[in-house]
């Protein structure tokens, strides 16, 4: 067993890695005026971090670490593509929030940062290990950022909240990584995969994976787990619900995606129901209470709950129909990077709308599109975007989604299918309703304008590529396809 | 024109969304600009669908066979294609749709309503004719689903910011709503509700070509495996009925129908005029063009059903105008009618009945998008749609009432005139249905259906007498009423002209669409032509 460094390899890590500590050496230094500066480190440190991806996606070589523990291949290269990117918009995004509320700034920063490092090696992990510690890493510093209001007692309540259960799906998920230990004796994916043929009527063996599952429902708020997730993304500042919304429900997701793919195929008949339940319940769950919200943030984690069902549908379907993982597997990838996109713009829009209108009721963005037809335009594009509606991104997620789910046939599959197309319609209508407030509705007599409070550089940049890709994507979907398609040569590592 | 060969089509469905980000780029106060690029880009939509006109080889060809047809990668990894092309039947449509907004447009220039904005509108428009024209020449089930939701938001605009904002009480909501934001909410999610499922029923289609090869989503390459019975079975029964939804809550067919006439009512003027000529037209089209060819076997058995709740919303339309006292809602329930005598003319799945279908939707688009302009003109002046104020509108108004006279007798269906031709064909096709389908059935939807026009001339008279004719209300003395103003004129004349022109000579549609519309009966239902399955399925 040889430990060779290929620092290629995990360049992107140390990048991210180095740039916290020049954040936190700034922080330091830097008198408060000054603090700003922080801020510009932390976002040109992302944007660093793409340029060793492009070289490795240029290279095309799988590289493999740590005796195929660390995988760094093109499905990783793409994941983590996707973290760095929304790592970098939700960066964006914070600038002008944090700065104008007068947050602790360098922290602020320093542990957005550890969160990304924690996705990026979830991302290549191929072992429990590493794999538990990269979703511990990712969210561990999401339990402090959620309650970075601190004056505010929403913000606490969100902070304890998250933390709570955070800390009791990882003790449950833990047990059940434990259990699969016990039981095979292996912790790499590849060794599992091999293990635990034929071990799918052992009782110990059906617990262990269903604390899997279940550790990870709560992570990623699949109902019936998903009771934290309203109040968090509503006390938490918005830039973090963006961050908390996105990366860290992609990381949770991608890492249960991961070990029921790569390390426990061999045992679909115990999981596959269970996903099978999680999407269905999901999806209507979400959509149900999604339509009785008034504040756009808490509708918006409802949706992200229905989103997260939706985006388990080809995976689980595949699974229950016992055919091809792979379709599912990419399919739920290419819904995962998409959704990714249009959600970040989603909360960017919102931060910006907040920000002019000074509220985040729905029934106070009435008339936004007379006083400000541009953010009017882009409310309209990412809600519809979510809601599935062509020429935007989403509809190639959810066409996907539909098309996998076909593939997979079976009867199961289609009762799934018809749940996720009736839904389609329901999550429509409350998208449809912000929409409808902000250009189909008067401007309340009151409303005070304020046109000194713009939205800054920044966050106008993020705005602009969120938009751009989304309506891109959406003409010419090719610009997303080579997602699902670096999904279906995933490397397990070997052995 | 070998460039046209090429870009012909993809120019007519691209010009128009092209001219709305122009006109996205004009400052609001620039109102001449804006207006004349609307014109201008609706104008060199329409030339260009002349020049296909005369470019276009007419008559002979078998089914399935387009011309200026394209076919490039769009979504390479699911085998998607950008794949257009035209053929006789979706020719008249495909001008339809490009003549109309002509004329939408040339209308709107004096007639914006509230909160007016002429630049926003303009664009819904025109990316509205992008999703019309583009359904009609898409040759691929993905971009075919793309166009045909693409009309959705510019349609939900239109009626939703410029619609009607009266307070109406709808059962089930606690306080009065506005019936624009009613009826665009409606509309939007009963078209989701049916696309949905039409979408699994693409995906499905899709599912099953690949045991004959490589998957696709291309209708040539579909309806070839159609036609040599690639797709039986109860597949194929509940694909049909899945893509059955989309298309029937689009026509509108009953019981499908409930979201036109808040709709219609609600949207404004042009909005009301392109829903009705040109929307309705995708559902039916699609009938045609999707599910007969790909599922010929399927429509035999569908075909009762379909005729069934044909005859049904042709009575229950030409009732529920009778029962009406807005004259917009009455207008609207009568295209419920009528587009149930073309879905009964596709059921037949005859030729003569297909013929009788296109011809039927063309003339529909022209009439009751005429009487929509006429209906939006007088409220425009009156301020009211109830008929019992208007009357006496002819000696207030004359030339007014005298085209809304005409248009009426068009829509009842007059011969000489366009609306007749659909309607007895249709009736004439029903008496003789495609060979084995059950006679019973058939004749005596005839026999309702022809009852269905005596109805038809009842509520179109009985508007008629109630708006035009009688003595002006005591409440309108003293008031100047403007007759046609020169816009009206010059969109509602050619549609004029075309009715009649239509209704002496229907060969200027048949030309086009009979050869096509003959050859598709015989690849479809013709068994001595069997063409055999690839792969060996």
């Amino acid at each position: 067993m040889t430990f060779e460094m290929d620092y290629l390899a995990i360049a992107p890590e140390l990048v991210i890695v180095a740039t916290m500590l020049v954040v936190f050496a700034l922080d330091l230094i830097l008198t408060r005026p000054k603090k700003y500066w922080t801020a510009t480190a932390a976002v040109a440190g992302t944007a660093l971090a793409a340029v060793p991806l492009i070289f490795l996606a240029v290279d095309g070589e799988v590289r493999s670490m740590f005796d195929g523990s660390y995988v760094v291949d093109e499905f990783a290269l793409v994941l983590k593509g996707l973290f760095i990117v929304s790592a970098y918009l939700v960066l964006l995004l914070s600038h002008q929030y944090i700065e104008s509320e007068r947050f602790y700034q360098g922290e602020y920063y320093f542990l957005i940062l550890a969160s990304v490092l924690g996705s990026l090696l979830m991302a290549s992990s191929r072992d429990l290990i590493i794999l538990f510690v990269g979703l511990e890493l990712t969210t561990g510093p999401l339990y402090l950022l959620a309650g970075w209001r601190k004056g505010d007692l929403k913000s606490n309540e969100a902070s304890l909240k998250y933390f709570i259960m955070g800390v009791l799906s990882t003790g449950i998920l833990l047990w059940g990584m434990s259990l699969l230990y016990g039981l095979t004796g292996e912790v790499k994916f590849s060794g599992l995969a091999e293990a635990t043929v034929g071990l799918e009527t052992e009782p110990a063996m059906i617990l262990a994976v269903l604390f899997v599952i279940l550790g990870f429902a709560f992570k990623i708020s699949a109902a019936p787990f998903h009771f934290w997730a309203p109040d968090t993304y509503e006390g938490a500042p918005t830039p973090v619900t963006a961050y908390l919304s996105v990366n860290s429900k992609a990381a949770g997701f991608v890492a249960m995606l991961l070990v029921m793919y790569l390390a426990l195929p061999g045992l679909s008949d115990i999981w596959a129901p269970a996903l099978w339940i999680l999407a269905a319940l999901s999806m209507t769950l979400g959509n149900l209470s999604a339509l009785r919200q008034t504040n756009i943030v808490r509708l918006l984690a409802y949706s992200s709950i229905a989103q997260a069902g939706f985006m388990l549908v080809p995976f689980a379907a595949a699974a229950v129909a016992g055919s091809n993982l792979e379709q599912g597997f990419s399919a739920t990838i290419t819904y995962l990077v998409i959704y990714s996109l249009m959600n970040i713009g989603a909360f960017a829009v919102v931060i910006a709308v907040s920000n002019r209108l000074g509220t985040g009721q729905i029934d106070g963005w009435s008339g936004l599109g007379k006083i400000d037809a541009r953010l009017g335009i882009l409310v309209a594009i990412f809600f519809f975007s979510l809601a599935g509606i062509p020429p935007l991104a989403g509809w190639f997620a959810k066409f996907e989604m539909f098309r996998s789910v076909i593939i997979a046939g079976g009867s199961a599959t289609i009762v799934l299918a018809v749940i996720a197309a009736i839904n389609a319609v329901i999550a429509f209508y409350y998208y449809a309703r912000v929409v409808k407030a902000v250009w189909l509705d008067d401007p309340a007599a009151d409303v005070i304008i304020e046109p000194e409070r713009q939205s800054s550089g920044s966050l106008r940049l993020a705005l602009l590529i969120t938009a751009g890709l989304t309506v891109a994507i959406g003409i010419y979907p090719s610009f997303a396809t080579f997602v699902g398609e670096a999904s279906r040569v995933i490397a397990t590592g070997g052995g | 024109m070998e460039w046209f060969e090429s870009w012909g089509l993809t120019l007519i469905v691209f010009v128009p969304v092209i001219g709305g980000l122009l006109i996205g780029l004009v400052p609001k106060d620039k109102e001449g600009l804006v207006k004349a690029l609307g014109l201008g880009s609706a104008v060199v939509a329409f030339l260009l669908s002349l020049v296909l006109i005369s470019q276009f080889e007419f008559g002979g060809g078998s089914y399935n066979t387009y011309q200026f047809e394209v076919n490039n990668t769009w979504i390479g990894a699911i085998n998607a294609n950008y794949h257009v092309g035209i053929d006789g039947i979706s020719l008249p449509l495909l001008v339809l749709s490009t003549f109309i907004m002509v004329l939408a447009v040339i209308y709107s220039w004096n007639h914006w309503e509230e909160p007016r904005n002429p630049k926003a509108f303009l664009i819904l428009m025109l990316l509205l004719a992008t999703g019309m024209n583009g359904t009609f020449v898409a040759l691929d089930l993905v971009l075919f689903f793309i166009f045909f939701e693409i009309v959705l938001l510019p349609m939900y605009f239109m009626i939703g910011v410029w619609g009607d904002k009266t307070l109406r009480k709808i059962p089930g909501f606690a306080k009065e709503v506005e019936t624009r934001l009613y009826a665009s909410i409606k509309f939007f999610l009963f078209t989701l509700f049916g696309s949905a499922f039409m979408l699994l029923g693409f995906l499905a289609l899709y599912f099953k070509s690949g045991d004959f090869g490589e998957r696709t989503f291309d209708m040539v390459e579909l309806t070839n495996l159609g036609g040599a019975g690639a797709f039986t079975s109860t597949f194929a029964f509940l694909v049909f009925g899945a893509m059955f939804l989309g298309f029937a809550v689009k026509v509108p067919m009953w019981p499908f129908h409930t979201w036109l006439p808040d709709a219609h009512t609600a949207a404004p003027t042009v909005g009301s005029v392109l829903l009705a000529a040109i929307l309705l037209k995708l559902g039916s089209y699609a009938f045609i063009r999707i599910s007969i060819p790909i599922l010929p076997q399927e429509a035999k058995s569908w075909a009762p059903f379909i005729a069934i709740l044909s005859v049904i919303g042709i009575i229950y339309g030409s009732l529920a105008c009778l029962a009406q006292t807005d004259m917009k809602r009455l207008i609207a329930f009568s295209s419920v009618g009528h587009m149930g005598f073309v879905m009964l003319g596709i059921a037949t799945l005859s030729d003569i009945g297909i013929n009788a279908a296109i011809i039927g939707m063309v003339a529909h688009g022209l009439i009751t998008g005429l009487l929509f302009f006429v209906a939006g003109s007088m409220h425009h002046r009156y301020h009211t749609r109830e008929m019992s104020r208007l009357g006496g509108n002819m000696k207030l108004m004359p030339i007014m009432g005298g085209i809304l006279a005409f248009t009426a007798m068009a829509s009842l269906g007059l011969p000489g005139l366009a609306g007749f031709w659909g309607e007895f064909m249709s009736l004439v096709g029903s008496y003789n249905p495609l060979e084995g389908l059950s006679l019973g059935v058939f004749r005596t939807s005839m026999v309702i259906g022809a009852i269905g026009t005596v109805l038809t001339a009842g509520y179109m008279l009985y508007m008629l007498q109630n708006v035009n004719l009688g003595e002006p209300q005591a409440e309108w003395e003293g008031h100047e009423f403007h007759d046609v103003d020169r816009f009206e004129m010059a969109a509602w004349v050619p549609l004029i002209i075309l009715i009649v022109v239509i209704g002496v000579y229907p060969k200027i549609i048949f030309e086009s669409t009979t050869d096509t519309v003959v050859s598709l009966v015989q690849t479809a239902f013709d068994s001595d032509i069997t063409a055999s399955l690839p792969g060996g399925g």
